[in-house]
């Protein structure tokens, strides 16, 4: 997993110039328009398709050389991926739309970037399981009787009013900024062996009694969330909205903060999945904010580590697939393709078996044994060994999920990654707390 | 050298065209040449250095959205840099990284270079122990500070071995993530930057000199500081501008053995640029330049660079 993140792949490289081939496939695109989008599997213009180079960029989470290599093997086509950190992400979403052609991006990158123009709408007749997709997408709610989150959830910019849309839409209108394609729930992980007791709230991240060995992440737009979930916790802040301080908000949850590492609360802040794995399994740090696999990491290394569920809720975070304003012609009918290929469940699957969620639970199924669905969805205890798809073993049999079922993690969404309107001044206030 | 540039007559068709009009360096008056001489490194400098920090210093006046950069005259990215406490800080604790850096170093590389240019007697054996300096130059200097970080840590080599010692009970925490394991950081990188420029000058001392200081009845210590530390001068400011310099635009260092805690002026223009701030990072920039271009003009005035060399 870690180094699959850091490298960069490239599939085949066609010698082939890309757009000299669209030029001439696109008239047979066009013919084969209805039936190929549909069916999700090119017949027609499959010798063109071959020659379709599309360029995916994202976060590392998703962006996997195995599905580089799953899509030639199913579609024919070439996928070249790069993996960037959440900043580099947005930068070039916003900066060089001609330099992707499918953005792989957080719903909070989305409020941030669509505004730019260089993302094209989505027509949701042409998603093959759109109906199938998880309410939170949708409605924003997962059962119909749930609340929506506080912060950037991604019913909130997920539709936009047509192809050309600029503002955000409340309700599902058949235009989709992003597909979704994964997501999760975050909470604080521990080393329960160094801990040796029960960890219940985010207030723990503060206590003086982890002094010298918390620690929280430096992604500005991710760390002040799980500040908020501490400070609310604790009952020092009442936030309107955690996704969307106020300036005072900011103030004082970042003086709280300061304050905790000017007293030498936190060992280290880290940035990316290595350092995080790196100092929870060194023992440097036994209680922090973390990602999903980066537990999964911590534990394939034969050391306890659990991904705590919390009583305040967790921090959501989803991502999903955009396309670039660019795209046309044969190539948008292969991202579309690409894009019904994702939701279709091997993706879904391989995703699902790392410990994140599925955008179409049920169509990942297909790919999944009846012990790992039971254990990375319905939280029932494992009957058997449960291994990543890199070969891992994640779990033994009797083990069950931190945190249980798909709907206790995901029905407990306190707050959604966001950026709030004041985001420059939080950034400024974050930089000084970590200069502080 | 204007010889050299003069066309080879055996280049037959080519000679033949010149001898119509002769044209030869040697012809054209010596200011002309000069300049026609120095033109590639004017060029060169122009394009790759003075270009790129005019552009610093145009953007560092522009504005800046979340995602984007638009130009305008305005003096908001240093009125926000000048006014913020933090900001003093941040340069306080570059200035102080540096300080400390550079009087370790150069103890450090002053006693290596001068065992190495007076103790070890024969060439070969000063250049195999020279080569031996620059072995850990071999790999990267990111793995070679990466890898003090398992060892420092709290379960790391040093301190269970502290332990087993029976030196101290418990782990020491202030050996990583600490101004501690930043400095050691950046000796372990930088030393070798003082080593060279001071050894390379001790080498040029005529050991005549050093005779003649004995012979007048000069003690070791008085010969130190009489005749080896001012002949070295040139050196050890050389050195002082390299390990310096290095240390005050250091970013990922800091970052990294710090557990990103502390911060240094590199890591204000490395956070700026991951959030798109250009402008602001270029402003920051502009600072550290002048601070820098201030502390070397400092360092210039007790030794004529120029002059020794």
């Amino acid at each position: 997993m870690t180094d699959k993140v850091a490298t960069t792949d490239q599939m085949t490289k066609t010698g082939v110039s890309r757009r000299s081939i669209l030029k001439g496939g696109a008239a047979v695109a066009g013919a084969a328009l209805g039936s190929g989008a549909i069916t999700g599997f090119p017949t027609v213009w499959a010798q063109n398709i071959k020659d379709v180079t599309l360029r995916q960029f994202g976060t590392g989470v998703s962006n996997l050389n195995e599905v580089a290599q799953k899509v030639k093997e199913d579609l024919g086509f070439n996928l070249e991926m790069t993996a960037l950190d959440s900043d580099a992400v947005t930068q070039r979403a916003a900066t060089q739309p001609d330099s992707f052609d499918i953005a792989d991006i957080e719903y909070w990158i989305c409020k941030k970037v669509w505004p730019t123009g260089n993302l094209q709408a989505m027509d949701t007749s042409k998603i093959k399981n759109y109906d199938k997709i998880v309410g939170i997408f949708k409605s924003g709610k997962l059962t119909p009787d749930s609340v929506v989150a506080q912060g950037t959830a991604p019913n909130t910019v997920g539709f936009v009013d047509g192809p050309d849309g600029k503002a955000f839409a409340k309700e599902e209108t058949g235009w989709m900024t992003l597909i979704p394609t994964i997501y999760n729930a975050d909470t604080l992980g521990i080393r329960p062996d160094l801990i040796g007791r029960p960890i219940e709230s985010w207030t723990e991240l503060l206590n003086p009694e982890f002094k010298g060995k918390a620690s929280i992440l430096d992604i500005s737009s991710i760390g002040i969330m799980d500040a908020a979930m501490v400070c609310e916790a604790m009952g020092e802040i009442q936030y309107g909205d955690k996704g969307n301080m106020t300036r005072e908000e900011i103030d004082k949850t970042m003086a709280i903060f300061t304050e905790a590492k000017k007293n030498g609360q936190f060992r280290a802040f880290w940035k990316t999945f290595d350092e995080s794995v790196n100092l929870m399994a060194s023992g440097e740090v036994v209680i922090q904010s973390m990602w999903s696999p980066a537990i999964t990491a911590v534990k394939s290394r034969g050391i306890e580590c659990v991904y705590q569920p919390l009583k305040e809720g967790y921090r959501s975070w989803g991502g999903g697939i955009g396309l670039s304003k660019s795209l046309t012609g044969l190539e948008l009918e292969a991202a579309y393709e690409y894009i019904n290929w994702y939701l279709d469940g091997w993706v879904g699957g391989f995703l699902m078996r790392q410990g994140y969620y599925s955008a179409v639970p049920e169509t990942s199924k297909n790919y999944m044994d009846e012990n790992e669905w039971g254990y990375w969805f319905e939280g029932k205890e494992a009957t058997g060994d449960i291994t990543s798809p890199f070969g891992d073993v994640l779990a033994k049999a009797g083990d069950t999920r931190d945190g249980g079922s798909f709907y206790d993690r995901m029905g407990a969404v306190a707050c959604w990654n966001s950026v709030m309107d004041e985001n420059q001044y939080m950034v400024r206030k974050w930089n000084e707390f970590i200069a502080a | 050298m204007t010889d050299q540039t003069q066309p080879v007559s055996s280049t037959a068709p080519a000679a033949k065209a010149r001898a119509k009009a002769p044209f030869s360096l040697s012809r054209l008056p010596d200011a002309v040449t000069g300049w026609l001489l120095s033109l590639p490194l004017v060029l060169v400098l122009f394009f790759f250095l003075l270009l790129p920090i005019a552009m610093i210093v145009v953007v560092s006046f522009w504005g800046a959205t979340e995602f984007s950069i638009y130009p305008a005259f305005q003096f908001d990215n240093y009125e926000f840099l000048l006014t913020s406490p933090v900001t003093y800080q941040v340069f306080l604790n570059t200035v102080k990284y540096a300080l400390i850096t550079w009087a370790i170093t150069l103890v450090i590389g002053f006693t290596v270079a001068y065992f190495l240019a007076f103790h070890v007697r024969t060439l070969t054996w000063q250049i195999v122990l020279f080569l031996l300096c620059t072995i850990p130059f071999w790999t990267s200097n990111i793995i070679r500070m990466i890898s003090w970080i398992p060892f420092l840590g709290r379960n790391g080599i040093a301190n269970s071995t502290l332990i087993s010692m029976g030196v101290i009970d418990e782990p020491l925490e202030w050996l990583l993530f600490s101004d501690f394991s930043v400095i050691l950081a950046f000796v372990h990188l930088y030393t070798l930057f003082m080593v060279v420029p001071i050894f390379n000058t001790m080498m040029r001392i005529d050991r005549s000199l050093i005779e003649a200081a004995y012979d007048n009845g000069a003690s070791g210590l008085q010969t130190l500081t009489n005749v080896i530390i001012p002949l070295t001068k040139p050196g050890i400011m050389i050195g002082s501008i390299f390990v310096v310099t290095l240390v005050m635009g250091d970013f990922i260092t800091v970052r990294f053995m710090s557990g990103s805690q502390k911060a240094n002026v590199g890591r204000l223009i490395s956070n700026d640029i991951a959030l798109l701030q250009y402008p602001s990072a270029a402003a920051t920039a502009v600072i550290l330049l002048i601070t820098v271009l201030l502390v070397i003009s400092i360092l210039l005035r007790f030794v004529d660079i120029r002059k020794e060399l």
